[in-house]
């Protein structure tokens, strides 16, 4: 779906998702683990996602921060996160560039608060960069896009 | 060899014009170095002493002659006239203009080839056997694992910013002719007592600051699980590999921190996880990557090669290596002449290796770690006609794997890491032996020169290693010795306080001459130095 482009009240500058957006604080993961009745989070680098598996159901923001974007884990908090069934917003927030959309987006991240503002037209080329992908990602798991090995097998 | 679909050509063609966007937006000021420099590195573009370097990824080292041909015209046009064999079997430019960059990568795409992740801290060009499917003692051809590999690494969401680089190889013999265990991944593939093919995993190998030798973490790992294993060592060390200090951040320093067993019990239960999520390339993707991989139609011919010319004769038993068919030879093109640079070749010489390649070996070639370049199908029948034409193209230097054999960095002469220069002392060493007679009596010998502590020379690995130290402003040479990089696989230890570079020339000399007191039957100088160990080598170097 076409994302909504930089239309949101705070930070959030890409949103893929229809329902209405959280805007309330988030607490940590411990935090999170500890509150029964927190409904958003924010992970940090060091942070272990699986933490937060026993509490899905109940949230509808995770926020994963990027202090800096050469620092990969977000990456994986966001797979392992969405591996485990979360559908709530999936928010990247922090030093995120045009560049790193593209990988963020197939890792199941479906809103962008980059901490400066990105260029719309850079930043709608960059979505669009892959019209096929090699390997499996949230994108693909459970079958919403073949990869490049499975359509050259579909018969 | 593996033919790009059009799947391929459109993935490498959308990192190009990437690329492109990426050059645009840091001229226009909205990348700053800081920003652009991961991404540069992903596309293989260094800043070095004097220049960009560009790195172009041969993947498991295997191109075909158009390919060869392609790299030595680059390196006319972009660069000056010659380029650089690595030991990760790739080749480097080292006088590259950023503008010129983006038209390379484009020139390179329109051969089937790119510099994709041929750096920064994602996983880099799959390595493997330069013998692949050629060589007389491999189970099966390791290449079309490569491939799978190579496609499954390319552009990965969630290991583009890993803690450090990420080096993976593939071979498929008892037999390591690929440094295998001194990768962050080395995959061996096996057969079960079953007789089913799978893939043997050693994981946190490397060498640099820390050299450390890949334990075994799963001796079978069943083919169609491959990718899925592979993506669970990755993702267990993107999440807890150091990210505090880059000097302990490869998957070496995780393996030894947490220890084998429970980075390995880590790994399975991400396995378990991620076969529930199916995240395996179709069993069928493999089959279509192996027909590309069928061995050319080798016909019967003669099988006794005429050795009576001892040019020729000494050069077919130092550069030649057996075959899988007996009418066959594997024939290595030394990149080593005597007072060479190690690993360099002009664009001239590149062209002709394509051309000897099309005429003689079906149109392949490969590239060795050790920085020479195989053609792996040459019929004996044509041996003398080739090696008569690599004699006139100055390419048939016969030193493979012995002290001429040189691995050398590019050192202080182009890097900007170094402390010392290894060009220089790699060309007066090969110079000093050849000049003694002395290089046909030590017989295998690997000598292996780093202008730095990491150690992109292999010095570790060396059975003579060679590591350049600044000292106090003046470059010192530290020698250690009994490093293998091979099957009988061992990290080499330093001798003593280091040298200046005449002195370790003639510590060279000095260790050298001990192994040929020393030696019994057959041994070689690794051999002996492990029989004898370092204590009679440390009286002769520095006295009682």
């Amino acid at each position: 779906m076409e994302p909504d482009w930089g239309t949101s009240p705070d930070a959030v500058q890409f949103r893929f998702r229809d329902d209405e957006m959280v805007d309330h604080g988030t607490v940590t993961v411990d935090a999170c683990c500890d509150q029964t009745n927190a409904t958003a989070v924010r992970i940090e680098p060091g942070d272990d996602a699986r933490h937060l598996l026993p509490y899905l159901d109940r949230l509808s923001l995770i926020e994963v921060n990027f202090p800096a974007f050469t620092d990969g884990r977000g990456y994986s908090s966001a797979r392992i996160l969405r591996e485990a069934g979360y559908l709530g917003e999936l928010r990247a927030v922090g030093d995120i560039g045009v560049d790193q959309l593209s990988h963020m987006r197939r890792c199941g991240f479906d809103a962008f608060a980059p901490d400066k503002p990105l260029d719309e037209q850079d930043a709608r080329r960059a979505f669009a960069t892959w019209d096929n992908v090699y390997q499996h990602g949230v994108d693909t798991i459970g079958k919403r896009r073949s990869t490049i090995s499975e359509k050259r097998h579909e018969v | 060899m593996y033919v790009y679909d059009n799947y391929d050509q459109a993935m490498v063609d959308a990192r190009v014009e990437e690329f492109r966007d990426q050059a645009r937006r840091r001229l226009e000021g909205k990348l700053s170095e800081d920003q652009f420099k991961p991404l540069r590195l992903m596309n293989g573009l260094y800043l070095q002493l004097h220049a960009y370097m560009l790195r172009v990824a041969i993947p498991y080292g295997t191109l075909n002659s158009r390919q060869m041909s392609a790299l030595g015209d680059i390196a006319d046009r972009y660069d000056r006239g010659y380029g650089h064999f690595t030991t990760r079997q790739n080749i480097q430019y080292n006088w590259i203009k950023l503008e010129d960059a983006a038209d390379i990568l484009a020139d390179l795409s329109k051969v089937e080839m790119h510099a994709i992740q041929t750096s920064g801290n994602c996983i880099r060009n799959i390595s493997s056997d330069h013998f692949a499917g050629a060589a007389h003692d491999e189970l099966v051809d390791p290449r079309p694992y490569a491939e799978l590999m190579r496609q499954w690494s390319s552009f990965h969401p969630e290991f583009t910013y890993l803690p450090r680089k990420f080096k993976i190889c593939v071979i498929a013999s008892e037999k390591d002719r690929a440094a295998m265990r001194l990768h962050d991944i080395g995959i061996q593939i096996v057969r079960s007592g079953e007789g089913e093919l799978g893939a043997r995993f050693f994981v946190g190998g490397g060498m640099g600051r820390t050299p450390m030798i890949a334990p075994m973490i799963r001796d079978f790992v069943p083919l169609d699980q491959l990718i899925t294993y592979a993506e669970a060592c990755l993702r267990v060390y993107n999440r807890h590999g150091r990210r505090d200090n880059k000097y302990k951040a490869r998957i070496k320093i995780l393996v030894h921190e947490l220890g084998k067993e429970e980075y390995t019990r880590q790994v399975e239960a991400e396995f378990v996880h991620l076969l529930e999520q199916g995240i395996e390339p179709p069993r069928e993707e493999l089959a279509r990557i192996a027909r590309y991989f069928a061995p050319p139609t080798f016909e019967d011919g003669p099988k006794q090669i005429d050795r009576s010319d001892p040019d020729f004769a000494l050069w077919v038993d130092r550069n030649t290596h057996r075959h899988r068919h007996d009418s066959y030879v594997s024939a290595v093109i030394s990149l080593k002449p005597v007072g060479g640079i190690p690993g360099d070749a002009t664009g001239d010489q590149m062209r002709q290796m394509a051309r000897l390649a099309k005429q003689y070996s079906f149109d392949e070639l490969r590239i060795m770690h050790t920085q020479n370049v195989v053609l792996p199908h040459v019929r004996i029948a044509d041996l003398h006609a080739l090696w008569t034409e690599l004699e006139a193209a100055g390419l048939g230097a016969p030193n493979l794997d012995t002290i001429e054999d040189i691995i050398a960095c590019p050192g202080l002469d182009y890097c900007s890491l170094a402390n010392a220069r290894s060009i220089p002392l790699a060309q007066r060493l090969a110079e000093r032996f050849a000049a003694n007679g002395k290089t046909g009596k030590l017989g295998e010998l690997k000598l292996k020169i780093s202008g730095c502590i990491n150690a992109c020379g292999h010095h570790h690995a060396g059975h003579i290693g060679i590591l350049g130290v600044d000292k106090k402003g003046v470059e010192n040479y530290q020698l250690s010795l009994g490093g293998s990089e091979a099957e009988d696989v061992s990290l080499a230890k330093i001798t003593g306080p280091g040298f200046d570079e005449d002195g370790v020339i003639e510590a060279v000399d000095t260790v050298t001459d001990l192994y040929l007191a020393q030696r019994k039957e057959g041994e070689r100088f690794v051999d002996t130095y492990r029989r004898i160990g370092m204590e009679p080598f440390k009286e002769a170097l520095y006295g009682a």
